[in-house]
């Protein structure tokens, strides 16, 4: 398994430092310090232990049901005239690309001797996968939800509570995901020696955003791979997925990043349109700031306070987006499109009705751009299907035609 | 010299360090705060400037930049109330905010306006050792704005040793390990102040986060220069009808 590999001479990936390219860093209060110093030091030192990579790779086949299927999706292909792969995320436990980092980060919270789990979650995804992995552990779970998102994510709020995890509202800002990781991070500046952080995105101080593209990386492990059985050759010539924070971006890239033949196409959020006011676009509205510890591109407003950002999907919500993806998207390395809230839901009937397959609202959004891709007949296509629809059913009903 | 440095040169002990949101509870209430502190004999003022996500403080320091910004405050404006304030107020006044905020504004350009209003000091939680050693210094050097840095119960010796090097003005020792305005109990932390007090850093140090009357203030002032009260302060003008009794009373009540 090269979860592990050596990244140190790439142009892309995080420096010794901490950093991509300008981007990323740790810009924590003293409080953090022990923490995160601690991870910084250990992270890849546990990661490459092989007990430690046994036991993660064994929960991923046995519990998570991987690997997850690359599966060529006929009619979509025949719609666009390109061979399109789906790498079905959506089939794990849990029902999204989220369980792979929790698991990973369960298991590294045990070899730090953590006791009491925090997490943040937007619309709940990331909330269950990590009261999934609590509940496998035992270990206790607090997740930060804000007010907000909890009001409209009910069924995700009650499955993380039958699997014993304490959801606390975050009251505060704007009640949504931004706050909710305020929240988490207050927590555990109250709480450093027992409790681990499973931050569920590839944001946050270093080592995060490189902790969790490589626990999410078995996702561009297993393309490569499966790719290669399936047509002789592990590179596509498009990657594709969806960018919020960007962990399953992060997950499908992560072995592409280095092999410049491979396209790697990245989704916004559009919401409402990138002009709109409603809008997740950050690579299109955002500057280089600091949030959550960061410095990457952020949304705001002239003066450096935090601006909230619009999308149906809440998993994409975020003002931020990882300093992996600011520096892929500052040095071109990645392209970056954006699809509104109407594309994603036109894209999740598209893909409902010709393969049998109701998408996430978020995994909809990189289907939405397959029609703004220059295809060439006989080129190859990976798109991370990061989620399956069943948490969106409200809004699709909504929607229904 | 700078204020701060001349405040510990010629008062050791009891400093009394006060925080306030820039901007609250009314947009123009800053310049009446400030001085009305300095009336009531505060030695020192730690003006917040209001973001949106500050991860270091609780909900009272939180709310109080939420009602901040929407009363229109921003470093510009802050700026422009504190022009000409030093013909009324000699006390140090010391900004406290979060990064981003200051990197929009430009960290040059911010260092320069503190100079030429009378700032003397600076407390970004969120600007790391490392990133102000290699990138800030000498800038806020260069402007004479003193850097303050944290230290917390968690912070190693040998790191306490370097923060100590680096800091100029105080350090500002956290006592327990919370955001602003928690309750902890303070009897737990004797052995951390003991611990800082019998290292004889080369600054001053002062000590916040909890406290928040008489009692909590002289447990903090056995072992240290000082404290900062916050979040009890913050509280205690939030709805206060009368502003400067309501200043007054407060300190009275701490240095009684």
């Amino acid at each position: 398994m090269d979860i592990t590999i050596d990244t140190s001479h790439s142009k892309y990936h995080v420096n010794k430092k901490g950093y991509y390219g300008h981007f990323g860093g740790a810009y924590i209060p003293e409080m953090l310090y022990p923490n995160v110093a601690e991870l910084q030091e250990k992270y890849l030192e546990i990661m490459r232990d092989p007990a430690f990579l046994s036991a993660f790779e064994q929960l991923l086949k046995d519990y998570v049901g991987r690997p997850s299927p690359l599966y060529l999706a006929k009619r979509l292909s025949e719609k666009y005239g390109v061979d399109i792969y789906l790498k079905r995320e959506d089939l794990n436990h849990t029902g999204a690309h989220k369980i792979n980092n929790t698991i990973g980060q369960i298991l590294l919270a045990k070899r730090l001797g953590k006791k009491r789990i925090i997490a943040e979650t937007g619309a709940g995804q990331h909330g269950v996968a990590t009261a999934t992995v609590c509940a496998l552990m035992g270990m206790e779970c607090v997740v930060y939800m804000g007010s907000v998102d909890i009001q409209r994510q009910a069924p995700n709020v009650a499955r993380m509570k039958m699997l014993g995890a304490t959801v606390v509202p975050a009251t505060s800002g704007s009640k949504t995901l931004k706050d909710a990781t305020n929240e988490a991070i207050r927590d555990w500046i109250n709480n450093p020696v027992d409790t681990h952080y499973i931050i569920g995105s590839v944001v946050g101080p270093h080592p995060y955003p490189d902790m969790v593209a490589r626990f999410q990386s078995v996702i561009s492990e297993e393309i490569r791979r499966q790719l290669k059985e399936k047509t002789g050759k592990s590179n596509p010539d498009y990657v594709m997925a969806c960018v919020g924070g960007g962990s399953n971006a992060a997950g499908t890239f992560f072995h592409f990043v280095d092999e410049e033949d491979v396209r790697l196409i990245a989704v916004e959020a559009a919401g409402k349109g990138v002009h709109s006011g409603y809008s997740a676009a950050t690579s299109q509205l955002g500057r280089m700031g600091v949030i959550h510890a960061s410095k990457t591109l952020l949304m705001q407003t002239e003066d450096g306070q935090i601006v909230e950002p619009h999308s149906i999907s809440a998993g994409l919500d975020y003002p931020g987006v990882g300093p992996l993806h600011a520096h892929l998207f500052e040095t071109g390395r990645a392209t970056f499109l954006s699809a509104t809230d109407d594309e994603a839901l036109e894209a999740a009937y598209e893909l409902s009705r010709l393969e049998g397959i109701i998408p996430a609202l978020e995994s909809a959004h990189a289907i939405a751009k397959l029609k703004d891709l220059s295809l060439q007949p006989g080129q190859v296509v990976v798109v991370c299907l990061s989620g399956r629809g069943d948490k969106d059913m409200e809004t699709y009903i909504k929607h229904l035609k | 010299m700078n204020r701060i440095d001349q405040l510990f040169r010629d008062k050791p002990g009891h400093i009394l360090n006060i925080y306030c949101t820039a901007g609250f509870p009314a947009l123009n209430d800053t310049l009446t705060i400030v001085e009305t502190l300095q009336k009531s004999g505060a030695d020192m003022v730690e003006l917040g400037m209001p973001f949106s996500d500050p991860l270091a403080d609780g909900p009272v320091i939180q709310d109080s930049s939420t009602r901040a910004i929407a009363n229109g405050m921003r470093i510009s404006v802050l700026f422009e109330q504190l022009k000409g304030f030093r013909e009324r107020v000699s006390l140090p006044v010391v900004l406290m905010g979060y990064l981003n905020p200051v990197l929009q504004f430009g960290v040059e350009e911010f260092c320069k306006k503190c100079a030429e209003t009378g700032i003397d000091g600076l407390i970004l939680p969120d600007l790391p050792m490392d990133e102000y050693e290699n990138e800030y210094r000498q800038i806020f050097d260069k402007y004479g704005l003193h850097f303050i840095f944290l230290v917390t119960p968690e912070t190693s010796e040998a790191r306490i040793r370097k923060i100590d090097s680096l800091s100029k003005g105080f350090v500002y020792a956290v006592s327990s390990s919370s955001t602003t305005g928690k309750d902890k109990d303070m009897s737990g932390q004797q052995a951390y102040f003991a611990r800082l007090q019998a290292m004889k850093l080369k600054n001053p140090v002062l000590i916040g986060f909890g406290i928040r009357d008489k009692a909590t203030f002289e447990a903090a002032c056995a072992h240290s220069n000082g404290a900062i009260i916050g979040s009890a302060f913050v509280k205690a003008i939030e709805n206060s009808a009368n502003l400067q009794q309501t200043i007054q009373e407060f300190v009275e009540k701490i240095k009684a």
